[in-house]
């Protein structure tokens, strides 16, 4: 696409996988990439554009509100691929940094698509009844989530009890799924279908009347390519181009509505400001928010818990680099490796 | 003059003093009930937690009906004059509307005009400890003992003399002995130590972790070196009970492992029976077979959309229909495609790949690419609970116990019908077999519709375990073909064999190394095994045999 139709932007990939992929290709064609989906962070491109929650705008103020609860010891359940790797990472070293010992926190990994959760549950629950409230963070990718959930039901693990909170499932995930094993676990996105807001219900009326189907539901990633949609036509105008390197250059700073409130604007690591939700799973697919975070919150791209991220930072407008040490003063470079 | 302002002030004071009384006189209950409700509306979840024991400690005759209400999302209040109401449903066009006071019906709203007033998990857990003592009543034994347990999670002094008060009252058996451990718990906190020994007595026959981990903080040491128990008999007494409980709770997970084991076992023994059939029996290697179970997962979809009111039936009726179903597409692929292969075993991989794709795509293009929601039935969600330390899921119970039906019922076509009789025949000989008489062709379209209906079947267990979406096959088909190349390719029993020893030495091995490597040791284990009998662990015997 970029080579042959010189496409002046692209609005898509879905995994953090895919995304990698196209990353060199992107970077050496000079293209322009808005990645609507949240992810693990650790990462920042000039081509590309991440409308989507970094750890710090999804992971870290989901932990807080259960922090908050009352929760001691931690069960952090991951699919075993880069993403769950990544935010466990980040996650176990803010958890320490929050004083929590490393025998409350507990770190597994299973594989794709797995179906068989006994083993697991009864795991979890032994290390949910160890005396103190626990919690399971779930980086459990797609398929494996409703067995997974099913399980938890079965073996009578209630979210009252050991609530489980999810950074992968929402409004169009449930909709395939018997919601009733879920009903009061958490879900931590930046929108949810349920906010009343007259933007976002115009939001939903339109897109119903697109799909010509009031049951389709609306989710995050749809807002943040909502949002980055009128991000880049703003920078359009601003450049009066589609060309790539001015839309690049005019696109920070910009702002546009969030669908939930607030404004989205984008920072200079390439990432977008955006308000925190966390909502309890309703029996009819829907969340219901418990808790938003005061402000909006600032995606940042490279983790302020991992040791070797710390000290960098990204930003393309006065720095001009993706990599930046912060106590080495040096640029890095490329930043996917 | 002079008296009438004294006077006035006196009556002053007298309608006061009155006044006061009868402010006080409605503060109880009716008026403490009625503005602790009114605080829920704007209050944060903590406050609500505290409006809720408020409630509870105003003694008002609907304190049940309204936390049951908030418990249930059915609380609301009217956005017009603010007042609060009991909803009769939690949803719907217009709200049946229920005095919080009186308990009577005060006529409907629509949900737009109303507020509900919500609650999060920690505000559910506290309602619940809450309505527990309201359920102590109950004259249903099952509820009683949630209530107790619910209580015993939260010893105070407001719990403990109502557990002691039931006691009292009990009939139930079971539910007398929950009692006792709460109380015994409860004693644990005191100060004498003939209660905590005679405590720690009527615990050590418990077997449940929270017991476990309460009488363990008994010979806990602090950091200074000083015991949080003063008492060392005590001491003693606790790390005994502790070593026992600890002995019953690993035999009790030992057999749970065991289960585990059994229900992954049977999930695979299902998924392998069909094609023990088709790929043993018949020696064709079908890579549609994960298709035709997702062909039964979504006829048990199809058979829920068209009886929504009759879930728990819905599934027995899924059954015979996904055999049909499956059965009627694995003839057809027999009749068109795959007669015209036998005996080339690469083409007929190929072929039958293709239509894994084909009946792939033609349900993402019917039923669309997203999973479908296939619901549990009541009878099979939950668990059957054993003791403390052991509850058995009700699902995987079931699925164990049809795995075995089915078995047994394959097993006993093959061995003692006609059809099975001549499915033996052909199998072992075909040449003879057709010179005896026997219709060689339809017999082998009949066993292929054999495998496919039984993996249909299997579709239908398997909607009940996991996502029912067009890559349904996929991701058992490898498990299945190890379980048939593991037990011994053509022989039921090997597959039964196989299956269960699969799953129970996967399921050993999870809790040490992980899913990732157990996955990774039982594939490496296979390798090996099939290297050393290249014929898995029941060899086949026969016409097939003998080529080889």
């Amino acid at each position: 696409m970029l080579e042959k139709d010189k496409v002046a932007v692209v609005f898509g990939c879905w995994t953090s996988v895919s995304r990698k992929s196209v990353l060199p290709v992107f970077e050496k064609d000079n293209g322009l990439l808005f990645y609507p989906v949240q992810y693990e962070g650790e990462e920042s491109s000039k081509n590309v554009i991440y409308t989507g929650a970094a750890p710090n705008q999804q992971a870290i103020p989901a932990v807080d509100y259960l922090m908050k609860e009352g929760v001691k010891r931690w069960v952090l359940e991951g699919t075993d691929y880069v993403y769950p790797r990544t935010t466990n990472k980040v996650l176990e070293a803010y958890l320490k940094s929050k004083g929590v010992a490393a025998a409350d926190i507990q770190i597994n990994y299973t594989p794709f698509g797995h179906s068989d959760w006994q083993t697991r549950v009864a795991a979890i629950k032994k290390f949910g009844t160890a005396g103190k409230k626990t919690a399971v963070v779930s980086t459990i990718n797609g398929d494996a989530n409703v067995p997974f959930y099913k399980e938890l039901g079965n073996q009578k693990v209630s979210a009252q009890d050991i609530p489980v909170v999810a950074f992968s499932v929402g409004e169009e995930e449930l909709a395939g799924v018997d919601t009733k094993p879920l009903v009061g676990h958490l879900a931590a996105w930046n929108y949810f279908q349920s906010v009343s807001s007259p933007v976002n219900k115009t939001f939903i009326d339109q897109w119903h009347a697109y799909t010509k189907n009031p049951k389709r539901t609306t989710n995050d990633p749809m807002e943040a390519t909502y949002i980055g949609f009128n991000l880049w036509v703003k920078a359009v105008e601003k450049a009066k181009t589609t060309d790539v390197t001015k839309v690049i250059a005019a696109l920070p700073g910009l702002e546009t509505p969030n669908l939930t409130g607030g404004m989205a604007k984008l920072l200079p690591n390439h990432h977008i400001t955006k308000p925190v939700l966390i909502g309890e799973v309703k029996a009819d697919g829907q969340f219901n928010v418990v808790s938003k975070s005061p402000g909006l919150v600032a995606g940042d791209a490279w983790s302020d818990f991992l040791p070797g991220s710390k000290d960098i930072e990204a930003d393309w407008v006065t720095l001009n680099c993706g990599n930046y040490n912060k106590t080495t003063k040096k640029c890095s470079g490329q930043n996917y490796k | 003059m002079r008296t009438f302002p004294w006077g006035a002030q006196w009556l002053t004071m007298l309608l006061l003093a009155l006044s006061g009384v009868s402010i006080l006189h409605a503060q109880t209950p009716d008026e403490t009930f009625v503005a602790a409700l009114g605080e829920l509306r704007e209050a944060t979840y903590d406050d609500k937690a505290a409006l809720v024991e408020r409630l509870t400690q105003s003694g008002h005759a609907s304190v049940s009906a309204v936390l049951t209400a908030l418990m249930e999302d059915r609380l609301f209040f009217r956005n017009d004059d603010q007042k609060v109401f009991v909803g009769a449903t939690p949803e719907g066009d217009s709200i049946k509307l229920i005095d919080p006071l009186s308990l009577k019906e005060s006529g409907s709203a629509p949900p737009d005009s109303l507020t509900k007033i919500g609650t999060n998990n920690g505000l559910r857990r506290t309602l619940r400890f809450a309505l527990a003592r309201f359920k102590l009543a109950s004259p249903d034994p099952s509820v009683r003992l949630e209530a107790v347990r619910d209580l015993n999670q939260s010893l105070d002094e407001a719990t403990v003399p109502i557990l002691k008060e039931r006691a009292a009252k009990e009939t139930d058996a079971g539910v007398k002995k929950e009692i006792e451990t709460g109380l015994a718990l409860a004693a644990l906190d005191g100060m004498d130590s003939a209660a905590k020994l005679a405590a720690i007595n009527t615990l050590s026959s418990s077997v449940s972790q929270e017991v476990r981990n309460r009488l363990a903080l008994l010979y806990e040491k602090a950091e200074d070196g000083s015991y949080a128990e003063p008492d060392e008999k005590v001491r003693t007494a606790a790390t005994t009970a502790v070593y026992g409980i600890d002995q019953w709770r690993t035999f009790y997970s030992a057999i749970e492992t065991l289960f585990f084991g059994l229900s992954l076992g049977s999930v695979l023994i299902l998924i392998a029976i069909g094609l023990a059939i088709t790929f043993g029996v018949m020696g064709v290697i079908n890579m549609a077979h994960g298709e035709l179970m997702m062909l039964g997962a979504y006829t048990t979809y199809t058979v829920q959309l068209m009886m929504p009111n009759n879930i728990g039936l819905s599934i027995l009726v899924a059954i015979p229909a996904a055999f049909i179903v499956s059965g009627l597409a694995g003839v057809l692929m027999e009749r068109t495609i795959i007669r015209f292969l036998y005996g080339r075993p690469l083409e007929t991989l190929l072929a039958t790949f293709g239509v894994s794709l084909i009946l792939q795509q033609t349900v993402r293009s019917i039923f669309s690419a997203n999973n479908r929601s296939v619901l549990t039935p009541d009878w099979m969600s939950g668990s059957v609970r054993i003791n403390d330390a052991l509850a058995i899921t009700s699902n995987r119970l079931y699925i164990v116990l049809f795995t075995l039906i089915v078995f047994t019922l394959i097993l006993a076509v093959l061995k003692r019908t006609r059809i099975g009789l001549d499915i033996r025949a052909v199998s072992q000989n075909r040449a003879m077999a057709k010179a005896m008489g026997i219709r060689t062709e339809w017999v082998d379209a009949m066993t292929f519709g054999l495998g496919s209906g039984i993996a249909g079947v299997a579709g239908v267990a398997l909607s009940q375990l996991t996502n029912v979406g067009p890559n349904l096959g996929q991701s058992y088909i490898i498990d299945s073909f190890m379980v048939v190349v593991f037990g011994g390719v053509g022989n039921l029993w090997g597959a039964f064999i196989g299956g269960a020893s699969m799953g129970i030495v996967n399921k050993l091995l999870e809790p040490y190394a992980g899913a990732v490597l157990a996955k990774i040791v039982v594939l490496v284990a296979l390798i090996l095994f099939i290297q050393a009998r290249p014929r898995g662990l029941f060899p086949p015997t026969g016409r097939g045999t003998e080529d080889k």
